[in-house]
């Protein structure tokens, strides 16, 4: 089945600012794809080829199989976007606009965006200026999801909204999964990331940095150990796959990759196991390893 | 008044740039009245014989104000650029109150800054002392200027006197609109208005009995009779203004929530039947109502002048040159003046909805439309044709009014249709404009405020071009020259057909660009 989202080696500048160089990413049909990436990494410029508003430098950008700068109007018919900073007519209604981008993406339903506006709790009759910020995200929200599509692009889509309105729009997410429908949501929210994509892709400085579903990128961290053993443990210094070791004559603190685990234990168990514990990455620790400045070479 | 400085500081260093152009531009405005004068008429017989054809003639009085010691390089200073240096000024003054209080409050900038240790009148505070410091730097270097050309020391300051004190009452207006209003696009809309009746006040009061010139802080500048007699009680009328104005802005502004205008917004519609194309008409009407409006008014006040524009005018060649009249009804020749004061009137509406496309995009609305079907082609379509159709409107509405007013004073009812069907020929100038902007924004989307510097340039021509006898080859640049001047001259096709063709292709060469670049 051809991707509903297939981006390769994407290289996009602004003038000398080089916003994407290099930037790969897979969404499949059905899939809830999580993006990631520090402030400034290249999210929002990505979403915006991909919705060809900007066009690309070099690399390729296919969305339902086309190329979405020459057919973006009639591959829009297939998708929703909620932008990263939702900006609404100062004096259109919330209701007026939701309408308005309804019947642009080609007619919504009216039961469902009534419904849609109930759950999310939006007053539809104000004007768009007195709108807070959550409620200007909510009637982007309420649009797009009102939307019989294929794919919907989020962009932080839940930034500003309560945590009630947060757990809303997880359910809604829940049921385009279960309809079938694909997802590129990028956030910043990770419990919310964790908790909705199968897959995610991070990127940093316009690369992508990793892909794969959570599983995979836990695999790639490290775990947490500290034990005490009845001899010095030998062979710990220098094995394989161990970091920031501290010995403290029969106590021992280090770090170990994931994938030697098991081969580091049986280290240990020469050495005879009283006391373990091991802490298995949080997903902060994965994502904060991308995130900083101080990235160690992933490989 | 904690934090007054540390803005103020701020507002020099984003400023200095855009401060520099508009002083260097307003001194230069006079400065070069003064040198092109003498360049036009080198003797001063010359002048004397210019000045007995200038005098009286009242196109050029609504045109400029009462037209005193004409055969003095002063008095033609004073003459000449008096009123345009005062509306320079007083839209300075527009844009840095509305830049550093409406556009910072509108993007929520302003609560950054209020939450830093600012009073609540501190930003209102710095930005009128940046206002107040730029007219008093601009009338002193005007003074500078002028004595250093070698006009008189006491008229030059008595002319920087009037200049200062009436932008500062148009400031000080543009200060309580901003306290009324929630967007800076109406502040501007209502202080415009304001600047536009300022100056149609003093027109129709200059010819008339001069009643209504002193309902006018322009009229109170010109009534202080700069190198003719020097007198400076007029002057005391700006002060009560200036307070006024600015105490009301200030009462506003503690009796309203910031962010807010003084009226709470209305509940609008929970479902809506918005398309594409009925979007940018239900965005852009108020401005259209709003401009035929003003256009419609203009075109009243001076038609009210009726025959008398005939009666009086002298037939002297300088007149003949401006009025552009070839032995026709000199009506005829202030009315197509008019009109064409009326397009440029109208360039306003135009050019600034043109430049909603560039809106559009840096106020976001672009992503969110055209993540829809919306095809660029359209969205694009959908703005130009409210900017065409809105313009025609404004144009044909002043002729209207023009009509209208020169019917109610001679009783001519015929003159209604007549002149609403000449003031069409005059549209293509103001549609061309629109075509500028419209290729700036497909090709130099960063640059589209150039757009602006066309309508200035046209307006140069218009009014200078004649006096200042600016060769054919820049002033045919401007489309209001290239056009015939209806009803003075009979319509030609030839000229109309051309300006129509080049805005054809200024309109299509800026879709080829938007269609090609990247947007938001
Ligand atoms: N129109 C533009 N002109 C110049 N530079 C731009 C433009 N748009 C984006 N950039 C730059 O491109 C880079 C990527 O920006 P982008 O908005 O895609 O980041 P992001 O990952 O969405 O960040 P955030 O998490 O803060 O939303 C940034 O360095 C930004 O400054
Ligand atoms: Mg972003």
């Amino acid at each position: 089945m051809t991707p509903v989202v297939d981006v390769a080696s994407l290289h996009k500048s602004f003038g000398r600012v080089r916003a994407l160089d290099g930037l790969d990413l897979q969404v499949g049909p059905g899939e809830v794809h999580g993006f990631l990436g520090p402030n400034g990494a290249g999210k929002s410029t990505t979403i915006r080829v991909l919705l060809g508003l900007l066009r690309h430098d070099a690399g390729t950008v296919r969305l339902f199989g086309e190329d979405p700068w020459r057919h973006a109007a009639a591959l829009h018919r297939r998708l929703a976007y909620v932008p990263g900073d939702v900006s609404l007519w100062p004096t259109l209604s919330g209701g007026e606009t939701i309408d308005l981008l309804g019947r642009l993406r080609g007619g919504l339903d009216p039961a469902r965006r009534d419904a849609l506006v109930e759950r999310f709790e939006l007053d539809p009759t104000k004007k768009g200026r007195t709108y807070s910020k959550g409620n200007r995200q909510k009637v982007a929200l309420v649009a797009a999801l009102a939307a019989d599509v294929d794919l919907l692009v989020l962009d932080e889509p839940t930034s500003g909204l309560d945590p009630l309105m947060e757990a809303v729009f997880t359910d809604c997410v829940d049921e385009l999964k279960e309809a079938g429908r694909s997802v590129l949501l990028s956030s910043h929210i990770l419990a919310e990331v964790e908790r909705l994509c199968g897959r995610v892709t991070i990127i940093r400085a316009g690369r992508t940095a990793e892909s794969g579903t959570l599983a995979e990128l836990r695999h790639l961290t490290r775990t947490a150990v500290s034990a005490e053993t009845e001899r010095a443990p030998e062979g710990l210094e220098g094995a394989t796959g161990v970091h920031d070791l501290v010995v403290e004559g029969q106590r021992v603190r280090f770090q170990v990759d994931t994938d030697h685990l098991g081969s580091v234990l049986e280290l240990l168990g020469r050495a005879g196991i009283r006391t373990l514990t091991s802490q298995p990455p949080t997903l902060e620790e994965l994502f904060l390893r991308h995130y900083g400045d101080h990235v160690e070479d992933a490989s | 008044m904690t934090g007054v400085g540390t803005l103020l500081r701020s507002h020099l260093r984003r400023d200095r740039w855009m401060l520099l152009w508009w002083v260097a531009g307003t001194v230069l405005l006079y400065w070069s009245q003064a040198v092109g004068t003498r360049a036009t008429y080198t003797t001063d017989a010359e002048l004397a014989e210019a000045a007995r054809a200038l005098v009286d003639n009242p196109a050029l009085v609504a045109m400029t104000g009462p037209a005193r010691a004409l055969d003095t390089i002063g008095g033609q200073v004073a003459w000449q650029a008096g009123a345009f240096g005062i509306i320079v000024l007083a839209l300075m003054n527009m844009f840095l109150l509305g830049r550093h209080l409406q556009a910072e409050e509108e993007s929520g900038r302003d609560e950054l800054v209020r939450s830093a240790a600012v009073s609540r009148t501190a930003p209102i505070v710095a930005a009128a002392l940046l206002v107040v410091a730029a007219d008093v730097v601009t009338g002193v270097l005007v003074v500078v200027a002028l004595v250093g050309y070698g006009l008189p020391v006491a008229g030059s300051v008595v002319l920087a006197v009037g200049l200062v004190g009436s932008a500062l009452v148009l400031g000080a207006a543009a200060l309580v609109a901003m306290q009324l209003t929630t967007s800076v696009r109406s502040a501007y809309g209502i202080t415009g208005a304001v600047v536009a009746a300022a100056y149609v006040l003093r027109a129709v009061g200059d010819v008339g009995d001069g009643t209504l010139s002193w309902f006018s802080p322009i009229g109170w500048a010109q009534a202080m009779w700069p190198y003719s007699g020097d007198r400076w009680w007029p002057a005391v009328l700006f002060v009560p203004a200036v307070a006024g104005l600015t105490s009301l802005a200030l009462v506003l502004l503690h009796r309203r929530d910031v962010g807010s205008g003084l009226w709470a917004a209305r509940p609008g519609p929970a479902t809506g039947r918005l398309g594409a194309w009925s979007l940018t008409w239900r965005l852009q009407r108020g401005s259209v109502l709003g401009w035929s409006l003003g256009t419609f008014l203009m075109g009243l006040a001076y038609g009210s002048l009726g025959d008398s524009v005939g009666e009086v005018v002298g037939d002297g060649e300088l007149a003949r040159d401006v009025l552009g009249v070839n032995g026709r009804d000199v009506v005829d020749g202030f009315h197509a003046t008019s009109l064409a004061m009326i397009a440029l009137l109208a360039c306003g509406f135009s050019v600034s909805s043109a430049l909603r496309l560039r809106g559009d995009e840096d106020g976001g609305h672009v992503e969110l439309l055209l993540s829809t079907t919306l095809t660029r082609r359209t969205w694009w379509l959908a703005h130009v044709l409210v900017t065409a159709a809105g313009t025609a409107v404004a144009v044909v509405a002043g002729g209207l009014g023009l009509g209208v007013g020169f019917a109610l004073t001679t009783g001519e009812g015929s003159a209604v249709g007549r002149l609403g069907l000449d003031a069409t020929t005059h549209v293509p100038a103001a549609w061309a404009l629109a075509g500028l902007a419209l290729v700036l924004h497909g090709w130099l989307p960063r640059a589209t405020v150039l757009a602006w510097a066309g309508v200035a340039g046209c307006t140069v021509v218009l009014f200078f071009g004649a006096l200042l006898d600016l060769p054919s080859r820049v002033t045919h640049l401007s489309p209001f020259e290239a056009l015939a001047r209806v009803p003075a001259e009979s319509w030609s096709a030839g000229p109309f057909a051309a300006v129509l063709a080049a805005t054809l292709l200024l309109g299509a060469a800026g879709l080829v660009g938007t269609t090609r670049r990247d947007l938001g």
